[in-house]
């Protein structure tokens, strides 16, 4: 066993863990937090990305130990005070999903999206940004206009972009 | 995947003792090759040596008339950097077209380079730019360095620590990527240096990446996509598989060769 002590959602967690333990599992099974899913489990499919210190990866091929001293925000860690993130709201206000099993991943890369190109995106971006996240079930249609309005909340939402 | 003993070291002397002090060990870059790999138990190392706390394995600097990137250094710095986009923007573009953008944050330049895939797309720089390879131990030439598929220079235990590239007159990467995986089916980078044109390619050999000298002199000569008319790439040293057969990655190593040498001249 290895410990690992990391921050998640803003909260400190130390823990002993098989050291191949994954982190999407390690987040799922270990801490409860099962909204970041798994999809493919082989980085392709983008249902369990996370933010590791900032950055959008697919926490399917993070190893838990390799978090080790670092902070991550998932799904559950962006809503505040029970106010859906903006990001979240626009995927509900455009229907940016139909089964629901890729949403946290789309939300957590669209976000970080936002976070390196900034608010205005136009829908070439966001078709290119989200190459490493796939849905079977929209055409994606929705789930770009919803990130290209979820884009523009944020910039009129600063306490909340802060708080991410 | 299997058990294994992880190890975290912090610094490039303690990742080489636990090396040479364990038995069946791999190196843990960004992960994004060997995870997936040992979870296909294809690979399954006893001791498994975490590069990522070694903060000397990281960062990106001009060195003279050389880029030195870090071996630890991810495919998003590399993208983002805006000393490599001045000096060496083919190399900046080619980090870009790597994976995507969450794959760029965990894989690695050092990585992508020590595993050598037939299709990754960091060899073809490094053989077209003339780059060494520095590691723990000693420099290595990147003509020396690759050796055929998954195959390297690089002895047990032995670490990359950087890599060094000569910075071109000018440079540019064409790649045909696998529309499923993002791999190159086929790539291909140009860089004319002082002392003559270098071109790789990636993605289409069967013995991994490669040059073509008969591209490499006639562009030498005159440096436009027309000196290559004629000039066909080796068929017999083509891989074949579902996604293309030798004859149409022949093919397209000369259409990408034509890319990289009109947007290399374009600047």
């Amino acid at each position: 066993m290895t410990t690992v002590s990391l921050t998640v959602n803003g909260q400190s967690v130390t823990s002993d863990v098989d050291p191949r333990t994954l982190l999407v599992q390690f987040l799922r099974e270990n801490l409860r937090l099962t909204g970041t899913h798994v999809g493919c489990d082989t980085s392709q499919c983008g249902a369990c990305i996370v933010h590791l210190n900032g950055q959008a990866v697919k926490a399917c091929t993070v190893l838990a130990v390799q978090a080790h001293a670092s902070a991550i925000t998932t799904i559950e860690g962006i809503a505040q005070g029970g106010e859906l993130h903006p990001m979240q709201a626009a995927f509900r206000e455009h229907h940016g999903l139909q089964c629901g099993y890729c949403t946290p991943g789309m939300i957590m890369s669209a976000i970080d999206i936002v976070s390196r190109k900034g608010n205005a995106l136009d829908e070439q971006t966001i078709r290119a940004e989200l190459e490493g996240n796939l849905c079977r079930c929209t055409g994606y249609h929705n789930i770009v206009k919803a990130i290209a309005a979820g884009a523009q909340a944020m910039a009129q939402a600063p306490l909340q972009q802060a708080a991410e | 995947m299997y058990a294994f003993e992880y190890h975290r070291p912090t610094s490039i002397r303690e990742a080489a003792n636990l090396a040479n002090q364990s038995e069946d060990i791999k190196f843990l870059a960004g992960g994004h090759t060997l995870l997936p790999t040992m979870k296909l138990r294809l690979a399954s190392p006893a001791n498994l040596i975490d590069l990522g706390q070694i903060a000397e394995l990281r960062g990106i600097e001009r060195s003279g008339d050389a880029i030195v990137i870090g071996a630890m250094t991810k495919h998003a710095e590399v993208a983002n950097s805006a000393v490599v986009r001045e000096a060496i923007p083919a190399l900046a573009n080619l980090a870009e077209l790597i994976g995507d953008p969450h794959v760029r944050n965990r894989g690695t330049i050092g990585g992508s380079i020590a595993n050598n895939d037939p299709s990754a797309d960091y060899p073809a720089a490094c053989l077209a730019l003339n780059a060494t390879i520095a590691t723990d131990k000693r420099r290595i030439a990147a003509d020396d360095f690759f050796q055929g598929i998954f195959t390297t220079a690089l002895g047990e235990g032995e670490i990359i620590t950087q890599i060094s590239f000569p910075i071109p007159l000018r440079a540019a990467y064409a790649k045909f990527r696998h529309p499923a995986s993002r791999y190159a089916l086929v790539g291909v980078f140009v860089a004319q240096h002082t002392g003559g044109v270098r071109l790789a390619v990636t993605g289409a050999g069967s013995n991994g990446v490669f040059r073509i000298a008969a591209m490499e002199e006639a562009l030498s000569r005159n440096f436009v996509a027309e000196s290559l008319d004629g000039i066909s790439a080796p068929m017999d040293e083509m891989n074949s598989d579902i996604h293309a057969d030798a004859a149409y990655r022949a093919h397209l190593v000369g259409v990408m060769a034509r890319r990289a040498v009109q947007a290399a001249a374009r600047g």
